[in-house]
């Protein structure tokens, strides 16, 4: 089973939601695996502490030209859709930050002129984390991280998710917005938590997410976070429109205190591990059984 | 014409608040939102729409069944793994073209699709140029682009002395499509420790690209324990902290019902806002406008 953990807007409570889920599910015995898909700004470790064991290089393969033997015929610089080869006197000049490795250029050049190098942009780590205090459990952790100044999120989302298990519960936390990250950490999920909170930016936002996982025809359902009384028009305009509300996690201070720390509402609160436990029964309920993966 | 890029790493810290309250103390600037996956600015800004248009920012692959041969010639240069049983699972296409440029039966064609749609309006303190990402678009830093060239050419065209971006959270694609070439990019900080840690990313990553930044740090005294290391990591950075704005019930509210922040604050409040507007200025080298001038 894999969920998603989207949200549209950025700061609504994904990381929290993900990594309390994970950790209520820990402490049933659950098989469960995190893994941290908003490799741009990972922060799930921030709460879990994991001990990393493993640790890959994510590399993209970009191509290097050999002046001696090119002719300069323009094959690769007119094939690649993404202006990351470009002619430049009596010279191919490769941009690697905007090449996407489809490995066209090789492929077509017709002096066999073009060499791939891979290029590191990220990496993908393992580890284990167990949960504070007794009964706890033990959660399998992973999460990608992207190189500085590089812009290419996608592949390492990619590679990580190489790393889903079968027969465990697979929570991928993603990142903000509704990009190409984000989709590639939705797409083929079994289920995917929507979180938002009661503010006009929320609901804007939280409307274009929706529009996603419905483009990506993945079953989901709503978190509101930072929830106040009648949810600032949230309620109303979830029921009206059909969309499920699995929790709501109150406007509270000591719960901004908390998060703020590093601490988590499941191991700090007991009441929170069954709320948690009840909204992965919702899902539960909500998937489609059989739902064919891509 | 200079250019100021309100960004933050963590989402939600508060950079459309903080860009909106620089608009507000600007006087006359260009405003233009580079968030496309979840653009808000015009929320609290409110523009009066003057033009749109949708655009085209990329390609997908399409197999026509009806001459596709079957050979897999296909599926098998495709490093997407975009293409299985002889269909194009578009979402995961990045439109690179080999596989039209492969298939001997010409029954792949590469088709545009609807990247999304790119406003430009007129708001109080200026022009705004804004879009918003198609449904199921993923190439969403050509949109950032297009948003920020939209604006520079109208800032340039119309002597705007100020272009304020307010961009988008995280450090990849369409950050650094709003980032690069900017003159200087503000970072607002919120005090926790998922904050702290996405700050420090945000800010080599604005300094890998040699831009200068400062630091805001918003909601400064819900936890005064990574508000100090916020500041010591600043400090040993050598990047300064412009302002420390405490957690303002005001702001909150502000937010919830869409107006803008120095509307809500009153007079005392928004010291902290107007103190980062000085230092924003002072940052570029312009001259702040004098109080009582900005409306």
């Amino acid at each position: 089973m894999v969920i998603a953990v989207a949200s549209g807007k950025g700061g609504t409570g994904k990381t929290l939601v993900a990594v309390n889920l994970a950790l209520a599910l820990a402490g049933e015995g659950l098989g469960v695996r995190l893994m941290d898909c908003d490799v741009e700004e990972p922060n799930d470790h921030l709460f879990l502490e994991p001990v990393f064991s493993s640790r890959e290089r994510v590399e993209l393969s970009v191509p290097r030209i050999d002046p001696r033997k090119c002719d300069l015929c323009r094959t690769c610089v007119d094939f690649c859709a993404f202006h990351a080869l470009a002619l430049a006197g009596d010279r191919i000049m490769v941009f690697d930050e905007l090449c996407h490795a489809c490995g066209g250029c090789s492929l077509l050049c017709p002096r066999d002129a073009v060499r791939e190098e891979p290029v590191p942009i990220g990496r993908v780590e393992c580890g284990k984390a167990k949960a504070r205090g007794e009964g706890g459990g033990e959660i399998s952790f992973c999460r990608g991280i992207l190189d500085i100044g590089e812009p290419k999120a996608t592949p390492i989302v990619r590679r990580l998710k190489e790393r889903i298990e079968e027969g465990v519960v697979n929570i991928l936390d993603g990142g903000p917005g509704t990009g190409c990250p984000v989709m590639e950490t939705v797409r083929g999920v079994d289920y995917c938590l929507l979180v938002t909170e009661p503010t006009q930016f929320g609901l804007h936002d939280l409307r274009m997410a929706l529009e996603m996982v419905r483009e990506l025809a993945v079953p989901y359902g709503v978190v509101i976070n930072k929830y106040i009384l009648g949810g600032g028009g949230l309620d109303t305009w979830c029921a009206e429109n059909g969309v499920p509300v699995l929790l709501r996690i109150p406007y509270k201070r000591e719960y901004a205190a908390l998060y703020s720390r590093g601490l988590n509402l499941v191991e700090e609160l007991p009441e929170w591990r069954e709320r948690f436990l009840r909204m992965f029964r919702r899902i539960e309920e909500e998937m489609v059984p059989g739902r064919a993966r891509t | 014409m200079k250019q100021v890029v309100v960004l933050s790493g963590k989402g939600g810290t508060g950079k459309t608040t903080v860009a909106a309250a620089l608009v507000e103390q600007a006087g006359r600037a260009m405003i233009a939102d580079c968030d496309v996956e979840a653009p808000n600015l015009h929320l609290l800004l409110k523009p009066r729409t003057s033009r749109s248009y949708t655009m085209s920012v990329s390609r997908r692959a399409s197999i026509d069944p009806g001459l596709c041969t079957r050979c897999g010639s296909c599926e098998g240069a495709c490093r997407f793994g975009a293409i299985r049983e002889f269909r194009v699972e578009k979402h995961a296409c990045e439109g690179c073209g080999l596989c039209e440029r492969l298939c001997p039966a010409g029954a792949v064609s590469m088709q545009a699709q609807e990247g999304g749609e790119v406003f430009v309006g007129e708001t109080p303190y200026g022009k705004m140029v804004w879009a918003r990402l198609a449904v199921g678009e993923e190439a969403s830093g050509k949109m950032v682009s297009q948003v920020r060239m939209e604006a520079q050419a109208l800032a340039v065209e119309e002597g705007y002395e100020l272009l304020l971006v307010d961009g988008s959270p995280g450090i990849g694609c369409p950050v650094i499509a709003s980032v690069t070439g900017a003159d200087l990019a503000l970072m607002v900080a919120e005090p926790t420790l998922s904050g702290r840690h996405d700050l420090a990313r945000a800010l080599e990553t604005a300094s890998f690209f040699r831009i200068p930044s400062l630091v805001c740090i918003n909601k400064c005294d819900i936890n005064e324990v990574e508000t100090e290391r916020i500041r010591a990591d600043c400090f040993s950075r050598g990047v300064e902290v412009a302002a420390e704005i405490p957690y303002l019930e005001g702001l909150a509210e502000a937010a919830r019902l869409c107006v803008t922040p120095l509307e809500a604050l009153n007079g005392e409040a928004s010291l902290p806002l107007r103190r980062l507007f000085r230092k924003v200025m002072e940052g570029i080298g312009l001259p702040a406008p004098q109080a009582g001038t900005w409306h």
